[in-house]
């Protein structure tokens, strides 16, 4: 077939691939779900401890994930997802971990029945002196497909480009204690939903 | 309260906005007590800055009174200070490097994929400068919220008038690391292109860096005369040729340094629809020669070339030839202004640097639209306009 992945003979990152099939990417996250991979990373001035317990601790992660309205963590393995959706409507799903290293990495999975399918894996890695690379691999359906249509709805925007915002605004939490911001009174906050 | 809004290609006006409050616990509340129109912001005047919106207040130099803080401010109710015009957090990578202009954590995520696109990394926010440096509001308003302010902000000692310090926000520091990064030695000639603040303060600077000449270049006689009067040997690009100056002024070799204090303006550069942008950026000359390829054709062999002028997009017909052949170093960038504020504060207190030689006009801030008419249209005339929001409107 044309679209058959050719041998890889470099070290480039497999979302890098500028013709790739999307099991490439999704070879790392298990029970993947999901036809389209975006990678992003940041490099966050802070050790590896403390920026893998703060993204472990999902009912927050809300605080920097633009999107998230709320997560309920039901268990040590579980989580649901209540997420923004255009015209004041949300869309939920639960999603389960299947791979966790404290301090190195989490990888999770929609449950079955889920709404919008999704999977990825989030790696962190220790660089001394410059902190923590934190590196998020997400698999999700292109806008176009039946799927694709809501997903992008659902984020409003180009998943990849959430993503690095999102990881953006993890940096500037852990890094500054706050999240940037241009507004000038606390009512213009209200409006953009902060 | 009030404020100067941008509305379009010359038409700033003062509008009522809403005062700010603390929004994040770093922030504190400036009362402006003093605010000047940069060189810079003629750029967003004449159009050439992408990503203004109407209303955006403009204004990234200026000073105040500390009229609020938050809780995690270490600024105090009643301090005056004087804020850098680049808003820096103090603890990421580049910070601790001192490259407070390369911080990208002043930057509202949302507002860092332009920058990104056009320049593959995200900058610094800046205060009053576009939405592509973080949309902040600026200081040519009554108050100004200032985020960072246990980091930013330095204070200023009782006594010191505003007239002596206010330069500490932008453009001293930008002469001073111009100056520096032209990386100069015992008995160096260094020319300097653009006789303006920065270039005024660059030629300062490199004397007091060890400069034995100082060579400076401009078309406002009034201009020129300022640099004379720092010991500065004058060239008029009107009247004479700047390359042949040069040589024969240097004995055929070159100055060692040759410092862009000029930038796009003076060319005119388009910059085309941002987003997606790139295709069509395009370096235009105007009447006026190009004075960062002048710089590199004039400079010594080995020699080095600093660039505190504003670029914002490609240029055309960059001699690259001849910077390599000639083995030249580039330096450049967004000054690091927190870097060098106690230094030149002291230099200041000591009586080493004076900035009050360059304000021509002390104004009421109600009078900004003026202000920006007067400094855009007579520059030989204007060599620093001061806004006052305390001072009476019919002043
Ligand atoms: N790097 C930074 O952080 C930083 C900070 C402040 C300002 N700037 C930039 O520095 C530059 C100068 O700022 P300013 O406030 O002094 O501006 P300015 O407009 O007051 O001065 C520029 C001067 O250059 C002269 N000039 C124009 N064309 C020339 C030529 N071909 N040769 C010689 N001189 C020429 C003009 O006559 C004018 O006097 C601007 O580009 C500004 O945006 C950079
Ligand atoms: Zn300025
Ligand atoms: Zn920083």
């Amino acid at each position: 077939m044309s679209n058959e992945v050719s041998a890889r003979t470099d070290d480039a990152p497999p979302t890098t691939a500028k013709h790739h099939r999307v099991d490439v990417a999704g070879e790392n996250v298990p029970e993947a779900q999901g036809s389209q991979a975006t990678a992003q990373t940041v490099t966050i001035n802070r050790p590896v401890a403390e920026v893998y317990a703060r993204f472990r601790d999902f009912a927050r992660l809300g605080d920097f994930m633009e999107n998230v309205e709320r997560i309920d963590v039901l268990d040590q393995q579980r989580s649901h997802w209540v997420v923004k959706a255009p015209a004041g409507r949300t869309v939920e799903w639960d999603a389960r971990i299947t791979e966790e290293e404290p301090e190195r990495l989490i990888a999770w999975t929609s449950e079955e029945g889920a709404e919008v399918p999704n999977s990825g894996r989030v790696t962190f890695r220790d660089v001394g002196d410059r902190g923590t690379v934190v590196t998020a691999t997400l698999l999700y359906d292109p806008p176009g497909g039946t799927l694709g249509k809501i997903v992008a709805k659902l984020f409003q925007r180009e998943p990849a480009i959430q993503a690095r915002r999102d990881l953006k605004r993890f940096k500037q939490l852990l890094e500054t204690g706050e999240i940037a911001t241009n507004v000038i009174t606390r009512e213009q906050l209200e409006e953009e939903g902060r | 309260m009030r404020a100067l809004a941008w509305h379009g290609k010359h038409d700033v006006r003062m509008d009522t906005v809403p005062d700010p409050e603390i929004i994040n616990p770093r922030d504190a509340i400036i009362k402006v007590t003093s605010t000047a129109i940069c060189g810079s912001d003629l750029h967003l005047y004449d159009a050439y800055i992408p990503t203004l919106q109407k209303g955006d207040v403009l204004g990234h130099e200026f000073m105040g009174e500390v009229v609020e803080v938050g809780p995690k401010s270490t600024l105090k109710k009643g301090q005056r200070v004087v804020v850098p015009f680049t808003i820096a957090c103090g603890s990421c990578y580049h910070c601790g490097k001192h490259q407070y202009s390369a911080c990208p954590n002043g930057l509202p995520a949302d507002n860092q994929d332009i920058a990104r696109e056009l320049y593959g990394h995200e900058m610094s926010g800046l205060f009053g400068y576009s939405h592509m440096t973080g949309g902040y509001a600026g200081g040519q308003a009554e108050y100004v919220r200032v985020p960072f302010s246990d980091v930013g902000p330095i204070v200023i000692p009782e006594g010191v008038d505003d007239d002596k310090v206010l330069f500490l926000s932008d453009i001293l520091p930008t002469g001073w690391q111009a100056a520096e990064y032209a990386e100069i030695e015992p008995g160096d000639t260094v020319a300097v292109w653009g006789c303006g603040p920065v270039g005024l303060f660059a030629v300062q600077s490199a004397f007091l860096m060890g400069a034995e000449r100082v060579i400076a270049i401009d078309h406002f006689p009034n201009r020129l005369a300022l640099a004379a009067k720092f010991g500065a040997e004058t060239i008029n690009f009107e009247q004479s040729d700047v390359y042949d100056a040069l040589m024969l002024m240097t004995g055929g070799i070159g100055p060692d340094a040759v410092i862009d204090a000029v930038g796009l303006e003076a060319h005119g550069l388009y910059l085309d629809n941002v987003i997606d942008q790139i295709k069509a950026s395009t370096f235009l000359g105007t009447d006026r020669p190009h004075s960062i390829r002048q710089a590199i054709i004039a400079c010594r062999k080995g020699g080095r070339v600093s660039m505190p002028a504003v670029y914002g997009g490609f240029v055309d017909k960059f001699p690259l030839g001849a910077f390599m052949e000639k083995g030249l170093t580039l330096k450049t960038g967004q000054t690091h202004v927190q870097h060098y504020l106690p230094g030149l504060l002291n230099a200041i207190m000591e009586d080493k640097i004076d900035t009050t030689f360059l304000i021509s006009h002390r104004m009421p801030l109600e009078k900004a639209p003026e202000g920006y008419k007067l400094f855009h249209d007579h520059q030989n005339e204007t060599t620093k306009i001061v806004l006052k929001p305390g001072m009476a409107a019919d002043a």
